[in-house]
């Protein structure tokens, strides 16, 4: 027979000012299988702690109940409590009596104390069925994986080579850096983009714990927390690295031009191409698609000139196999495709640009040399109108929510035009200034009294080409009359929005996204880095809009839980976890796609049936990769997968000791 | 192809040539109207403002009889199809307002029977080789400024084209030989009865389209709605007159210009009842055509 003791918490007022402790602990000595119990007024607090210790050994209590908070909060407490006292940790249950009943039923005293009551007794039958676990322990690769080139990426890769761990930084681009390498000035402080991001990136290809992969692709996940096989796409460059010096001459002397997407389409790059003059690694790639030489054979100059040698037509791509401890995801953000704006000429105006085409405009190893001139006639504009929120905070259109980053950049770009053209005028039409940072609001109040930016709140109705200026239609609502602006130049806000590969990634690594496609994390305020797949964490914009320090924090704090992570040889996996029953089993696989974590794979078992040897398939949980979710003992029609420590038994028992 | 039709007020007050146009071309395209008898009043403006229930019972009761025949409802204007649009999916929408409707116009109507814009039916239903095989004088010489209003293709659950930059009216004319200009005006307001009630306000609103019109290089502008047609054709002068400028840009009906182009006399079509002279233009295009006025 179990014994089982029950400590009702009072947890100050919150439980006891509406439900009575007492009574819930008087009563609950009537049930079956209870020896002992006692009411506290902080059962977590080590007072309390060793009350249930000392109630433990002197009663021989070998199950235990706290009726207290959720579990999420202070299960761990009680489990390393009770192993103190020498019982298995899996042998407490929380009766959550606090956010499940006094926090809802304030007004209902007498009706929350008799459901605490019921919680009890329902925890009370399932700890007399919960069965001893054990924690078992796996083998901790100690190399981190990192997917993504951008600062977050970047900063993480140089934290945890810093703290002694080899990391593998994997850039589908030719070149690490990401958007901040676009980027002409950074807010608040207008220090360069360029000058703060290229010591990062020499410092990271130049550590002797980081390996760069640009140019390559994650093509498969598997494995699990500490011991990731991660299959890498290393695609032919066409370039040798080995052998290739940088020089330079085959770009120089390629003929064939093509647009560049570093500039956004406002030069030509030649098609052996670095994308920017710092990029890292400093190594040309060959665009095959626009290659004439892959197209009909014809050319080959860049060979004939590279005196290393160093190029090969030949190459494929390759793929490598690596093992891994952590992954951090650092994929980054794309810019909102503003072309279904009508209103704004559907992306047919060659003036109406992207603010990250501004920052090139401004920059000067830009397609301008830092001379802000328009597309269309390379004409210094005059007249500049800015457009926030294009595509952010716009449900009909576009995204739900705001992109963060805009306000400040609109900002920055207002005061980049009153530095650069002195006789300008700006105008920003905003729906909202949201400048919350540390120095943020000060500098937008300094663009508006000290660079004249004429800040108008309210949307843009129309823009048109008149002419060769663009008229500007729209709203100034703190005066409710229309306004009408004759623009040279007119620069949209438009909104970040994940990867266009975002949802497609996340499968592969078995990562969750919100609707948006942003990666979620596993807690939105205690687990802000970490994904619901261990081991698996997250830096930057990846996860949504955020600024460079904002990155740069997310990033340093992934870094620090890989480290956590990676420096330790093993770890302890928990025991909650599927088990399937082979005996029942009947092969139907209906478990595998539905579990979440690709936990599941069918295995041929063999079998004496009447004297002769069968092999059957039955399913096999990896208890590494299962995260206790529970999706699969739905799913099977003979219930032969369970999830340990909530078993159907366990379950059942709870829910008689409520009815019956 | 058999359609009820959905003359609406102004096609027989106002818009007549609107009226007479569309008859000549319906024949000539083999398209039977059946005018819905004893129709009503869609409401327009006037019952939107006043009560929602009366605003959508009114073009309900149209629609309805269309429904009984097992008719869809062609109309030619914008303000009649877009009230009878929103009748039909009204009833689709909600039981609670289909039975509301019901009751009040003491009749089922469960919108099957649709409400289509003319404009949709010349540039979407008819098969695009019908009209051509019907065009005697091509339209050329003529470059349109194709004029959709604000209200043809908005909102988004009554429209037929893009909202912002359509282009159904510029096809049919393409179709027909003539030219459509490219400009930023299709879809703007040309301030509906602004111009009547608050000149101040509404004036300034059809003269900014046809200025782009005449900017964009266009030396005519093409309506599908009665009161665009009334605003830019017959505030024109004013407008001349109180800036000392001519504008000189003859607006037509898309059925008008289509009617012209399979051959129809100019007066059977209602052209030379316009305000703002449009003969002049039409010669030029039929003596390019081998035929005169
Ligand atoms: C116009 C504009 C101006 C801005 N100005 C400022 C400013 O002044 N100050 C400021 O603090 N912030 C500014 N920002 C915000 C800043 O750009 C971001 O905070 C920062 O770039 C985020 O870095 P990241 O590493 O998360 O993403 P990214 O810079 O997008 O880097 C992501 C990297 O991952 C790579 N990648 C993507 N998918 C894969 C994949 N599947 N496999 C491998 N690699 C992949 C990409 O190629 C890229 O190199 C601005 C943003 C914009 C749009
Ligand atoms: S940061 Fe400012 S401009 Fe950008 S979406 Fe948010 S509110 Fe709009
Ligand atoms: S419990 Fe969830 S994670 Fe574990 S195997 Fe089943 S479905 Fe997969």
């Amino acid at each position: 027979m179990k014994r089982v003791g029950v400590f009702v918490c009072h947890c100050g007022t919150n439980i006891a000012g509406v439900v009575d402790v007492a009574r819930v602990a008087e009563e609950s000595r009537d049930f079956p299988g209870v020896e002992y119990a006692a009411d506290y007024k902080y059962m977590c607090s080590e007072p309390g702690q060793d009350l249930i210790i000392k109630a433990i050994k002197e009663h021989k209590l070998d199950r235990i109940v706290v009726a207290a908070c959720s579990p999420r909060m202070h299960e761990n407490t009680f489990r390393k409590c009770i192993e103190k006292a020498g019982i298995n940790g899996y042998f407490v249950e929380i009766a959550n009596i606090r956010e499940h009943c006094s926090w809802v039923h304030t007004t209902e005293k007498e009706k929350a104390t008799e459901k605490a009551i019921d919680l009890v007794r329902m925890a009370v039958a399932k700890a007399i069925k919960d069965a001893p676990l054990q924690k078992a322990t796996i083998p901790v690769t100690d190399r981190a994986l990192i997917i993504g080139g951008g600062i977050a990426g970047i900063q993480a890769a140089i934290d945890l080579a810093n703290a002694g761990h080899v990391v593998d930084i994997v850039e589908k681009g030719p070149s690490i850096g990401g958007k901040m390498a676009q980027i002409d000035k950074t807010f608040p402080t207008l220090d360069c983009s360029a000058c703060i991001l290229t010591p990062k990136m020499v410092e990271a290809s130049g550590h002797p714990n980081i390996n760069l992969l640009t140019y390559s692709e994650i093509e498969k996940v598997e494995g699990y927390v500490g011991n990731f096989n991660v299959t890498i796409k290393k695609k032919a460059r066409s370039v040798r690295m080995d052998v290739c010096t940088g020089c330079g001459i085959c770009t120089e002397k390629c003929p064939i031009k093509t647009e560049s997407e570093f500039e956004l389409g406002m030069s030509q790059r030649r098609v052996i191409y670095t994308p920017f003059p710092q990029a890292i690694p400093n190594k040309p790639v060959i665009d095959r698609t626009k290659c004439t030489f892959f197209k009909n054979g014809k050319c080959g100059i860049c060979s004939r000139v590279c005196a290393a040698n160093a190029i090969d037509f030949e190459q494929q791509d390759e793929f490598l196999v690596e093992k891994y401890g952590a992954i951090i995801v650092a994929t980054g953000f794309e810019l909102f495709d503003y072309s279904v704006y009508g209103e704004y000429g559907y992306g047919k105006y060659p003036d109406v640009i992207t603010g990250l085409q501004f920052e090139r405009l401004v920059n000067a190893s830009g397609p301008t040399a830092g001379k802000i001139k328009r597309p269309s006639d390379h004409q210094e504009p005059k007249n500049v109108v800015f457009i926030k929120c294009v595509g952010s905070r716009d449900i009909a259109k576009g995204k739900s929510y705001c992109s963060k980053t805009c306000c400040m950049y609109t900002a920055k770009h207002a005061t980049l035009v009153s530095e650069k053209i002195k006789d300008a005028k700006v105008y920003i039409f905003y729906m909202d200034v949201r400048t919350a940072g540390k120095g943020y609001d000060e500098f937008y109040n300094r663009t508006r009294e000290n660079y004249n930016a004429n800040y108008i709140r309210g949307r843009v109705s129309k823009i048109y080409q008149s002419g060769d200026k663009l008229i500007v239609r729209g709203e100034d609502t703190l005066i409710s009359q229309p306004v009408e602006i004759e623009a040279d130049l007119v620069v949209l806000a438009t909104a970040m929005v994940p990867q266009l590969d975002a949802a497609a990634l996340a499968q592969r690594i078995g990562i969750g996204y919100d609707k948006d496609l942003w990666y979620t994390e596993a807690h939105p305020k205690l687990a802000p880095v970490e994904t619901h797949s261990q081991g698996i964490y997250l830096a930057g914009t990846c996860q949504g809009p955020k600024d460079i320090p904002e990155t740069v924090a997310q990033a340093s704090a992934a870094a620090a839980k890989a480290c956590g992570l990676l420096s330790k040889t093993e770890m302890l996996t928990e025991p909650i976890v599927s088990a399937v029953d082979e005996k029942t089993c009947a092969g139907c696989g209906l478990c595998v796609p539905i579990c979440p974590y690709k936990a599941i794979d069918m295995k041929a078992i063999q079998e004496r049936v009447q004297g002769i040897t069968i092999e059957r398939k039955v399913a096999d949980v990896n208890s590494s990769l299962c995260q206790g979710c529970g999706a699969c003992t739905v799913a099977c029609r003979s219930a032969s997968i369970g999830l340990k420590h909530f078993t159907d038994e366990q379950i059942l028992a709870e829910v008689n000791a409520l009815c019956l | 192809m058999r359609y009820a039709y959905y003359p609406g007020c102004s096609l027989s007050s106002t818009g007549q040539e609107y009226d007479m146009s569309t008859k000549e071309i319906a024949e000539i395209l083999d398209i039977e109207l059946w005018e819905i008898p004893g129709w009503n009043c869609c409401g327009a403006s006037s019952a939107h403002l006043t009560d929602h229930l009366l605003s959508l019972a009114l073009p309900a009761r149209n629609m309805a009889i269309a429904e009984k025949e097992g008719l869809d409802v062609l109309i030619p204007c914008a303000a009649c199809y877009a009230r009878s649009k929103a009748a039909e999916l009204a009833v689709k929408e909600s039981k609670e307002m289909r039975t509301a409707i019901e009751e009040t116009i003491e009749r089922p109507y469960e919108g099957r029977a649709k409400a289509k814009s003319i404009l949709d039916v010349l540039a979407n239903d008819i098969d695009i080789e019908k009209i051509k095989e019907n065009i005697d004088t091509p339209l050329k010489g003529i470059k349109a400024a194709c004029y959709y209003g604000c209200l043809l293709v908005r909102p988004k659950a009554v429209r037929f084209d893009d909202p912002e930059d359509p282009q159904s009216m510029d096809k049919v004319i393409q179709t027909l030989g003539g030219e459509s200009v490219d400009w930023a005006f299709k879809t703007e307001c040309c301030g509906a009865s602004h111009a009547t009630t608050k000149g101040i306000v509404g004036l300034p609103m059809i003269e900014r389209i046809l200025i782009a019109a005449k900017e964009a290089g266009a030396n005519c502008v093409v309506t599908a709605c009665p009161m665009c047609m009334n605003n830019l054709d017959m505030r024109q002068e004013q407008i001349e007159k109180e800036k000392n400028y001519l504008l000189d840009l003859p607006v037509f009906y898309i059925t008008e210009l289509m009617g012209l182009a399979f051959g129809v006399e100019p007066k059977e079509l209602g052209i030379d009842r316009h305000f703002k002279d449009a003969l002049t233009l039409v010669n030029d295009i039929l003596e390019e055509g081998g035929r005169t006025l």
